[in-house]
């Protein structure tokens, strides 16, 4: 090859992005792409609102929508304290506390529903104190359901808001302080409407890792319809005998995703 | 009304052990290189660092007395205190900013606005009560900055470098904005400064910060007549000597020595404006009771002077006419000879 | 320079890719086409099946070269879809005979191998009392039965259907075998599962007698897929459920002998 000819090809390789790495995307694309074109394409558009409409699907979806946002809230409730302390107070111990609350999001969630059966069932470490004294039992019910959603999400809220806590810049609670704001009065007027994107974000990713939860729910909460079967469920239920309802409910929870997944779409990982 | 403060504290690699006082009325600047301590020092006096040992006294109230285990959390000092770079609140306006610290203290919503907008107007910025901070410039925020601080009336007013975020232009007119509001405040003023200019146009006392101690305090004139330190020297653009005196003579620890007219005894210091000094090619005649041999150095153009370093023993930096710099040829270096008057030379004790 | 490097790069990423989807799924011989019969078996069989089947995937082989079975246990509606979406069986063993009906155009003839009666689960010890059942409509029992899609959870439906109890169950699970676990680990009172569970669920649990009159037969067919890559072998296996040899080992697990029409 001649310098001259040599050059120009360098010149336009430079411009865009190498050829191989096109390919590479390529095929990225098309492994993640291709199955949701699959469900699109086998979805029975005709009966998809009769689908839709029957008892058994509005029973989960609205079961679904209970479980999951009960499951955010618990996350929130417990997870935002916690990433405050994880972000701001160096406790002895600290590191095996955030490796901790990290771990339900690579353990394999039927491990998790075990672990929870072996925690919060009727027999469980806790959960015959809880069923003695209370009369309470978790395996089985809606509460149940939420716990073992909240176990699986609570991780990616608590993630988020450390980081974006990490993020911010504290003189503006210093300055809160001059100002004669205590600490929750600066947490609540200062700190959290600094951290709104990351928390945001943190909700949004917890919400739809809990709508989507499935092995730790039918481990430790069971598959009742109306109680504990969620979507989830439902399709896997569905998936065995009633095919085109499974595609309608799958087809449900990917426009949920999709749409979540837009909203989030510049903040994925919270910057300064 | 004032403040009393001796503290000690150790923050990563600085140490910082600094006695201060401040009486009421009389404005007090921090002046200091990077890295002294002066934003540590504020940031102590506002309750934000913890003190290893000392005691800190405003208008008879202690806030911190480390013997004792006293320690007025800084949420309930009356500080204010102006950041650096304002760190003025994002998702508030600038209405919202200013009245915050009178919210946090209490007072109710309507009255907490009224009283902020009355100061955002006395600070000029009355059309700005909606803005947010980022559709602000950079004087405009500094004036909600200051409004912020002093709207819940502060018995100490801590101010971090005021102005090094503001460019040359806008700083010249927002100090004298500063000054003014600086005037009306009643009550005991601490303003940090790298820029001598600034700790000049705004001091009553100059207090010296260098690598966590106080080098030297005093009005600017009596600091800039005599500096303590190479860092006050280089920043009023003097030469300085420490050594020992004995009569005229000031033996330099190098082992130059520089002739002074008048007799001194004990630890010195030695000053010699460079416009004090002349410098020949060749080994001079005359009177000049220091004389030294050198080599020329670095220039630089300084207005219509010029300034050579001239290095050997006794190091001394000289400002000539551009004439008779090209006329030595300076430019080129090499060997120099530069006098100096005895009569020129001050000496005042270490 | 960089351009051939990152060209080395992709090649290599592709025949990766290559290597990884034809160098497969199972050990087949020598990663080479298909010509040669692979020296193993799938059988997908009702969980209900698990210990019993697996004694036989070992005698069969013992007897046959080494030939390997694998399985795949699950509630027999759960591979009847499996089988309809061409997984890739040998054998199916079902644990009623509407499941193997779902898949009666990919199947060979099936036959009858077994039965069973069914049987309800609880805890070693029986601490709620249960003695039949009308006990199970109790209305602080916690009563676990598999999904009416499972051949375990219609039999029980249908026998609850008959002697006229009304349950609700708290949980409906995905195969008999959840059924077990359940019971065994002390989260629910009972459940109905097949008497070779029972049997097979170790220490934790223990049956109570559903009696003859108020219990259902559960048929078990079995058949070879048309699809099979190995139907000699899938043939074999099959012959040897049905053959004497096999009909002794499911009988030692508790279960009986096919209907006879």
């Amino acid at each position: 090859m001649t310098t001259t000819a040599r050059r120009r090809r360098a010149a336009t390789s430079r411009a865009g992005a190498p050829v191989g790495f096109v390919l590479l995307a390529a095929l990225a694309v098309g492994f993640l792409a291709i199955p949701l074109i699959g469900l699109l394409g086998r979805t029975p558009w005709g009966t998809l609102g009769a689908e839709l409409a029957t008892p058994r699907v509005l029973l989960a979806l609205r079961l679904s929508l209970i479980c999951s946002l009960g499951a955010v809230a618990v996350s929130v409730l417990l997870g935002v304290p916690l990433a405050f302390l994880l972000a701001r107070v160096a406790f002895p111990g600290r590191n095996i506390v955030r490796a901790l609350t990290t771990l339900p999001m690579v353990l394999p969630p039927v491990v998790g529903g075990v672990a929870l059966l072996l925690a919060f069932g009727r027999r469980g470490l806790v959960g015959q104190w809880l069923d003695r004294a209370f009369g309470i039992t978790l395996p089985f019910t809606t509460a149940g359901a939420i716990l073992a959603e909240a176990f699986v999400a609570m991780p990616f809220l608590v993630i988020t808001v450390e980081a974006g806590l990490r993020a911010m810049d504290r003189r503006f609670e210093d300055a809160a302080a001059t100002l004669g704001a205590g600490r929750w009065l600066t947490f609540r007027r200062v700190t959290l409407p600094l951290i709104a994107p990351s928390l945001g974000a943190g909700i949004a990713l917890c919400w739809a890792r809990a709508l989507g939860e499935f092995g730790a729910t039918i481990t430790f909460a069971g598959n009742l319809p109306g109680v504990t079967q969620t979507m989830p469920l439902a399709v896997y239920i569905a998936l065995e005998t009633d095919l085109e309802a499974a595609i309608a409910l799958s087809l449900v929870l990917l426009v949920i995703s999709l749409a979540l997944l837009i909203a989030l779409r510049d903040r994925w990982f919270p910057t300064a | 009304m004032s403040l009393a403060a001796e503290l000690g504290l150790t923050l990563g690699e600085l140490e910082l052990e600094v006695e201060l006082a401040v009486g009421t009325g009389e404005l007090v600047v921090l002046l200091g290189p990077n890295g002294a301590g002066k934003t540590t020092l504020l940031r102590a006096l506002a309750g934000l660092v913890p003190l290893r040992q000392g005691r800190v006294v405003l208008d008879g109230v202690v806030l911190d007395d480390v013997a004792a285990g006293e320690h007025v959390p800084t949420e309930q000092r009356p500080v204010g205190f102006v950041f650096q770079d304002y760190l003025l609140f994002p998702h508030l306006t600038a209405l919202e900013n200013v009245a915050f610290g009178l919210r946090a203290r209490g007072l109710a919503k309507t009255e907490a606005r009224h009283r902020a907008a009355a100061w955002l107007e006395r600070v000029g910025l009355a059309a700005h009560t909606r803005s947010r901070p980022r559709a602000l410039s950079g004087g405009q925020a500094q004036r909600v900055a200051l409004a912020r601080a002093m709207v819940s009336d502060p018995r100490l007013l801590l101010l971090d470098e005021p102005l090094a975020a503001l460019d040359a232009a806008t700083r010249t007119e927002v100090r004298r904005d500063l000054r003014r509001h600086l005037a009306s405040f009643d009550g005991t003023r601490l303003l940090v400064t790298h820029d001598p200019l600034e700790a000049i146009a705004l001091a009553d006392r100059l207090v010296v910060l260098e690598a966590g101690h106080l080098t030297q305090t005093g009005t600017p004139a009596e600091v800039s007549a005599q500096p303590r330190s190479r860092y006050v020297a280089e920043l009023v653009g003097v030469n300085l000597y420490r050594g020992l005196a004995d009569g005229r003579s000031v033996r330099l620890p190098d082992g130059g020595a520089v002739v002074a007219a008048d007799l001194n005894y004990g630890e010195v210091f030695a000053a010699i404006h460079p416009h004090a000094v002349a410098l020949h090619r060749q080994p001079p005649e005359g009177t000049p009771r220091n004389v030294w041999s050198g080599t020329a150095d670095t220039l630089e153009v300084i207005g219509d002077r010029v300034r050579i370093r001239v290095t050997g023993l006794v190091p001394i930096v000289a400002e000539v006419t551009p004439a008779a710099a090209s006329e030595l040829h300076l430019g080129d270096g090499g060997p120099v000879w530069a006098t100096v008057k005895a009569t020129e030379v001050t000496v005042y004790p270490a | 320079m960089l351009r051939s490097r990152i060209r080395l790069t992709a090649a290599l990423a592709v025949a990766a890719l290559v290597l990884a989807a034809c160098g497969g799924r199972d050990d087949n011989s020598g990663g080479s086409s298909s010509a040669a019969s692979p020296s193993e078996i799938k059988v997908f069989a009702a969980a209900s099946l698990t210990a019993a089947f697996t004694k036989l995937g070992e005698d069969y082989s013992a007897a046959n070269g080494g030939t390997k079975v694998t399985f795949n246990f699950a509630g027999s509606q759960a591979l009847a879809t499996q089988i309809q979406q061409a997984a890739p069986a040998d054998v199916f063993a079902s644990a009623d005979i509407t499941n193997m009906d779902k898949v009666k155009d990919l199947v060979n003839t099936p036959q009858n191998f077994a039965s069973n009666l069914l049987a309800i689960v609880v805890e070693k010890g029986n601490p709620k009392d249960v003695k039949g059942l009308e006990d199970l409509a109790k209305p602080d029992l916690k009563v676990v039965l598999a999904a009416e899609e499972v051949p375990a959870g219609k039999y029980a439906k249908q026998i609850l259907d008959e002697a006229g109890v009304s349950v609700t169950p708290v949980s409906q699970e995905d195969n008999v075998k959840a059924v077990v676990t359940k019971v065994s680990l002390g989260e629910a009172d009972a459940g109905i599962v097949y008497v070779t569970d029972v049997s097979a669920g170790g220490n934790k649990i223990e049956g109570v007698d559903i009696p003859e009159e108020q219990n259902v037969v559960a048929t078990y067919p079995i058949a070879t897929v048309k699809a099979s890559k190995a139907p000699d072998k899938a043939q074999a296996f099959m012959d040897l459920v049905l053959s004497a040899e096999g009909q002794q080992v499911l009988k030692e697990y508790g279960f009986l002998p096919p209907p006879t029409t």
